[in-house]
């Protein structure tokens, strides 16, 4: 019965446990933290801090599907970041309207050439992305330390730490839901349109009672997800906060990237080389240009993800996102994505984004130490790699 | 014949660091006739075609296309003379399903210049229904599917886009004997549509039910190309292993 219903409704049973795994972990750590875990603040927090992981994993994901690893997207993020701050508050004018945006396109360009310069290495020069990246993870947290000699800078623009979800970083209640109500008229006309397409061919569709049924999941996740937001008001008002900031950059940067995984050629090439790297060669495709052009993605992600850092911190400091790379490989194979390369899902890495920061600053109000939470982190980065294993091993 | 050969490759040498895998193999194919290239593993039979399909490129020799010099350095120089292949690997991406892996590098665009997926699974399930009419599960992996299914995607990436000039490297190795036939058939009919088709195998017997001419490759050189009609299996059984062409010249 049950099984019947999954494979009509045609969902992925990886993405099935994924999503049970959160809700399990979820519970657990509300009933341990006597109710803590579900209050709105706390899931407000949850989501900016999961948002900088999630963020990063996105484009882990294309790496690793192009069977390659990025060790160094904590000290990109921390590289990338200590530049921007510097720019914002020593070298450009302060409280200039023009400065936040021109340090964020330095920084974005600054984590493009860190992925050429990556990239080239690993595809011109081959030398293993394993080598490459570990050595950039050195590199550029040292260069992060090089660009003030260690020294934090702060504070940074006043409109700039508006990405970063503080105080007056969120969109308020009444843009909160007319984007929830962008976002439902929008899985509405793609279920809509993929129907009319598929019947166009005539192709199989599927039933429209779980196209239905899935909208009305789409839905609910979406008007929850809002309505928690505006739950958490602002520090001793009764305004809502609304979606943050870092959260709408992540929506962002989700849609973009699935976009660029699915219908593009660039995105389809990245899958083929992953799948049989000769193959692709032999079909024609530049797999060098498309390897170095995956790392550049990954540098600019990192970049972003630095500009939300920075304007959260309200400074600059050179150890940002130190140990992030193991966050952000572990959210993008907890989320599906196979170290054999060739497989892979953004919004996997989303998922798994979550999870991870769920056990972080879960582990955080349980009042668990640093030393401890590392401990877990680790061996949750085991299993979730000895589950892909097993998933792929077990697989008809 | 009297017409201007499709691909005649004179002269070509490949080495890899001391071992000279091709030495001065001269070869030509004619349209609509399919030539065998015969040879032990490693007579060098495989690197003489991917000389020609791009896969290696050869440092010495000239290719000529319908009279004319090319040069094919890459994969696509290849497939733009209309050289297809068909190699012994398959040389399919096991992640993807059929329609992906048969438009690989040649994918149909919507008029938004994104993928079209919907039209390039239309004209896979053309393509593929005329080679093997029981084969619907296009859109699984290609990992989850059958020998014959697997060829079968291969083949179809080959004769949808126009092939001129077919290679086929040991097309019938991991098909069972209704699937050899079919192939079998299709190189009839590629035949009569004048597809020049070079069909490399170590199988003696495959090779001569459907050569009109064999060529025999050993150690990197080629011992002599005969009509198939002219020769019997034992005198080209002969000239694969011990290099020895038949008597009668």
């Amino acid at each position: 019965m049950l099984s019947r219903f999954l494979r009509q409704v045609d969902i992925d049973n990886r993405m099935l446990a994924m999503i049970i795994a959160l809700l399990v972990i979820w519970v657990t750590l509300n009933f341990m933290t006597d109710g803590i875990f579900f209050t709105a603040r706390n899931m407000y927090n949850l989501a900016v801090q999961s948002s900088v992981v999630a963020i990063m994993a996105t484009g882990m994901v294309l790496v690793i599907v192009c069977r390659h690893i990025d060790l160094s997207v904590g000290s990109q993020l921390g590289f990338t970041g200590m530049v921007i701050a510097y720019l914002q508050v020593h070298v450009f004018t302060l409280g200039a309207a023009w400065n936040w945006p021109l340090t964020i396109l330095c920084g974005l360009i600054l984590g493009a050439l860190i992925g050429l310069w990556q990239g080239w290495w690993i595809s011109y020069r081959g030398v293993p992305s394993f080598v490459t990246t570990l050595a950039g993870l050195l590199i550029f947290r040292g260069a992060a330390y090089l660009v003030t000699d260690g020294r934090t800078v702060a504070p940074m623009d006043k409109t700039y730490q508006v990405l970063g979800g503080g105080i007056d970083g969120s969109i308020g209640a009444t843009w909160s839901w007319i984007l929830a109500g962008v976002a439902i008229a929008w899985m509405l006309i793609n279920t809509t349109m993929g129907r009319r397409r598929s019947r166009k061919y005539g192709f199989k569709v599927k039933p429209f009672w779980a196209q239905l049924f899935f909208l009305a999941i789409g839905t609910a996740i979406v008007c929850g997800f809002v309505m928690i937001m505006n739950a958490y008001y602002k520090p001793r008002t009764e305004i809502p906060r609304g979606i943050p900031v870092p959260v709408l950059i992540m929506i962002c940067v989700t849609v973009g990237m699935s976009l660029l995984a699915k219908i593009t050629r660039f995105g389809r090439y990245v899958f083929a080389i992953g799948g049989n790297p000769e193959a692709a060669e032999l079909a024609g495709i530049a797999v060098k240009k498309i390897t170095t052009f995956v790392f550049m993605v990954m540098g600019i992600l990192s970049a972003v993800a630095g500009v939300i850092t920075t304007a959260r911190l309200n400074a600059g400091a050179n150890s940002m996102g130190t140990m992030a790379e193991l966050n952000v490989i572990a959210a993008a194979v907890i989320g599906g994505t196979s170290l054999a390369g060739g497989q892979g899902v953004i919004s996997g890495a989303i998922l798994g984004a979550v999870i991870m920061q769920s056990l972080d600053s879960g582990m955080v109000l349980l009042g668990i130490s640093s030393a401890m939470r590392q401990v877990v982190i680790g061996a949750v980065l085991i299993i979730a790699v000895w589950f892909d294993v097993v998933y792929n091993k077990n697989r008809p | 014949m009297g017409q201007t050969p499709l691909v005649e490759m004179r002269h070509i040498h490949k080495r890899f660091g001391g071992v000279h895998a091709v030495n001065d193999v001269s070869i030509d194919l004619y349209p609509g006739e399919v030539a065998g290239i015969l040879g032990h593993n490693g007579a060098g039979k495989t690197v003489l075609m991917k000389a020609l399909s791009g896969a290696i490129p050869c440092e010495e020799g000239e290719i000529r296309i319908n009279g004319k010099k090319v040069r094919i350095e890459s994969p696509r120089d290849a497939r733009k003379y209309g050289i297809e292949t068909i190699y012994q690997t398959l040389a399919l991406a096991d992640n993807m399903d059929a329609p992906s892996n048969l438009f690989l590098g040649r994918e149909i665009m919507t008029q938004y210049g994104t993928l079209d997926d919907l039209a390039m699974e239309n004209e896979a399930r053309q393509v593929i229904a005329r080679l093997n009419p029981n084969f619907k599960n296009i859109t699984d992996a290609v990992k989850n599917m059958s020998g014959g299914q697997r060829q079968s995607v291969a083949i179809a990436r080959a004769i949808y886009f126009n092939a001129k000039i077919l290679i086929m490297d040991e097309p019938t190795a991991a098909l069972g004997p209704q699937e050899t036939a079919m192939v079998s058939e299709l190189i009839k009919q590629l035949k009569s549509e004048d597809i020049g088709i070079f069909l490399i195998s170590h199988d003696l017997h495959d090779v001569f039910d459907l050569s009109d001419r064999v060529s025999v490759i050993k150690n990197g050189k080629l011992i002599g190309t005969r009509q198939t009609k002219d020769v019997t299996k034992d005198e080209v059984l002969g000239m694969i292993i011990m290099g020895k062409l038949p008597e009668a010249d």
